[in-house]
């Protein structure tokens, strides 16, 4: 049953693939609000913030790129939700292949929709003087960093788009998970944060991650900080997609 | 050979049901709203299992031998099954492809052919009417030629013509011998195409068999003399032209 596997997940991965070909202004409204926050922070609260780096575009992007991928994932709850609303899902189980390939495809869309997103603002911060010292390497690292973290968000972003009863519902999960990097060394230093709030930004996934990524932006040695983000992303990932495939067997037995 | 044989209990929705379908026929289970046609539809096209009860398509187990269905059958559902944003060459190229079958693009511009879909073939399927949308889902179910298919009210919310196009198509299954079992609330519909009709009320079969051995159930016929007036259906279909070729004439712009 599984030797289809890859053949049916290339298959439908090209078929959600030529959606967002089609309609491309998802990746569009991907990036525009993680753009509009780059801008309004960089350009009207950014003089304000003490950040001890020289240019305060250079401190926000890693904040702003986790962003993206957090109102990226929502198009991929909502592309599942009218899969199974219009019926389509209901013919592909109905076929004789590798049902497990029906999720992985839109996960590995996702992940396409997101980089290209990711690379639109990447651009964007460019043009607004973000400079990196960092080689290759350290570019590499950040998109392995990012990759898993939209690989954790995006099975997180299935359970809703399996399980929701209305498109609202199913996109509207992804606000918390954009609105995470608020409380967290994101935007501001979280020195000056007041202590329980302190202790809350501390300790949640998108500090270490920023942290992580800013270190290797600025070629900063990343100790501790790049195992703690790895290990949210790794533990995120795995419970999403343990609680993902338990909603998706529900759904099809 | 046999069809498929299954009898299941489940709770509310069906009470026991107990079907038979010949291969190469066309049974109709007709039901109103609720009776419970789309669960039983659901259930041996492996979507939904029973609770107590077995099920057999093509001689496989819808449980213990589910992947040997899926090979066996092709499900239509209630509502067209059609990816919108693709064209309708590229979802006809998509099923082809997920059945693994080989050449899937001749396959796609054949049944495009069959179904007069030619000219709309690369058009996105969300620009479709009704009818096409249905024929082309149509289409998508027969990529493989499974042995038996399953049409879940495949005419519900057509127009009459495009209701006649899709009863064309069904009787052109059957005649290839492909086992079709259809749901259906319209009772002509079922007249018109099942060779073995079955009623399924409050999650029972209550009648089951040819539609001469369901008109005997009740008194024979008596004579009456009725003034033969055409229906609103012979109307329209006479005024809007229902692919009649010739009618074509009568300045019929709108």
């Amino acid at each position: 049953m599984n030797k289809h596997f890859l053949g049916d997940t290339t298959v439908l991965t090209g078929r959600s693939l030529r959606h967002i070909a089609r309609s491309p202004d998802t990746i569009i409204t991907t990036a525009i609000m993680p753009i509009a926050f780059m801008l309004l922070f960089v350009y009207v609260f950014g003089g304000a913030i003490q950040t001890g780096s020289d240019k305060y575009v250079n401190y926000l992007l890693p904040g702003i790129l986790l962003i993206t991928i957090a109102s990226g994932i929502s198009y991929t709850a909502f592309r599942l939700f009218l899969d199974l609303q219009g019926g389509i899902f209901e013919r592909f189980q109905s076929m004789p292949i590798a049902r497990s390939s029906v999720l992985w495809a839109h996960v590995l869309t996702s992940l396409v929709a997101n980089l290209i997103s990711l690379v639109v603002v990447v651009l964007v911060a460019l043009l607004m003087g973000f400079r990196s010292g960092a080689g290759v390497l350290g570019w590499l690292a950040v998109a392995g960093i990012l990759v898993l973290f939209t690989l954790a968000l995006t099975w997180i972003a299935v359970i809703p788009g399996l399980t929701a009863k209305s498109v609202d519902g199913a996109s509207a999960f992804a606000y918390p998970l954009i609105f995470l990097p608020f409380i967290s060394s994101a935007f501001v230093p979280t020195d000056t944060m007041p202590g329980p709030v302190r202790a809350f930004a501390e300790h949640q996934p998108v500090t270490s991650i920023v942290n992580a990524v800013r270190d290797l932006f600025t070629q900063q040695p990343v100790d501790s900080d790049i195992w703690t983000a790895l290990a949210w992303c790794v533990g995120i990932l795995v419970v999403a997609y343990l609680f993902a495939n338990v909603s998706y067997r529900r759904k099809i037995s | 050979m046999q069809g498929l044989e299954k009898s299941f209990k489940q709770l509310k929705v069906l009470r026991g049901v107990d079907i038979d379908v010949a291969r190469g026929s066309i049974f109709a289970l007709l039901g109103s709203n609720g009776a419970g046609k789309t669960t039983v539809v659901k259930i041996l096209s492996t979507l939904l299992k029973a609770d107590t009860g077995t099920a057999r398509v093509n001689g496989f187990d819808v449980v213990t031998q589910a992947a040997d269905v899926r090979e066996s059958i092709s499900l239509t559902g209630q509502f067209a099954a059609v990816d919108e944003i693709l064209s309708g060459r590229e979802n006809l190229v998509l099923v082809a492809r997920l059945r693994h079958l080989e050449d899937p693009g001749t396959i796609a511009d054949d049944l495009l052919r069959r179904f007069s879909l030619t000219e709309a073939g690369s058009r996105r399927v969300a620009t479709y009417s009704g009818g096409m949308r249905r024929r082309l889902d149509i289409a998508m179910s027969l990529i493989g030629s499974p042995p038996v298919v399953f049409l879940d009210e495949p005419t519900t919310g057509l127009d009459p013509e495009a209701r006649l196009e899709v009863w064309q198509a069904v009787k052109e299954l059957a005649q290839g011998g492909t086992t079709v079992l259809l749901t259906t609330q319209y009772l002509d519909e079922a007249e018109q195409l099942a060779d073995r009709i079955a009623i399924l009320h409050e999650g029972r079969i209550i009648v089951n068999g040819t539609l001469d051995e369901l008109k005997q159930l009740l008194p024979p016929a008596e004579v009456e003399y009725v003034e033969k007036q055409p229906t609103l259906e012979d109307v329209f279909l006479t005024l809007v032209g229902a692919r009649t070729d010739s009618a074509r004439t009568d300045g019929e712009q709108r």
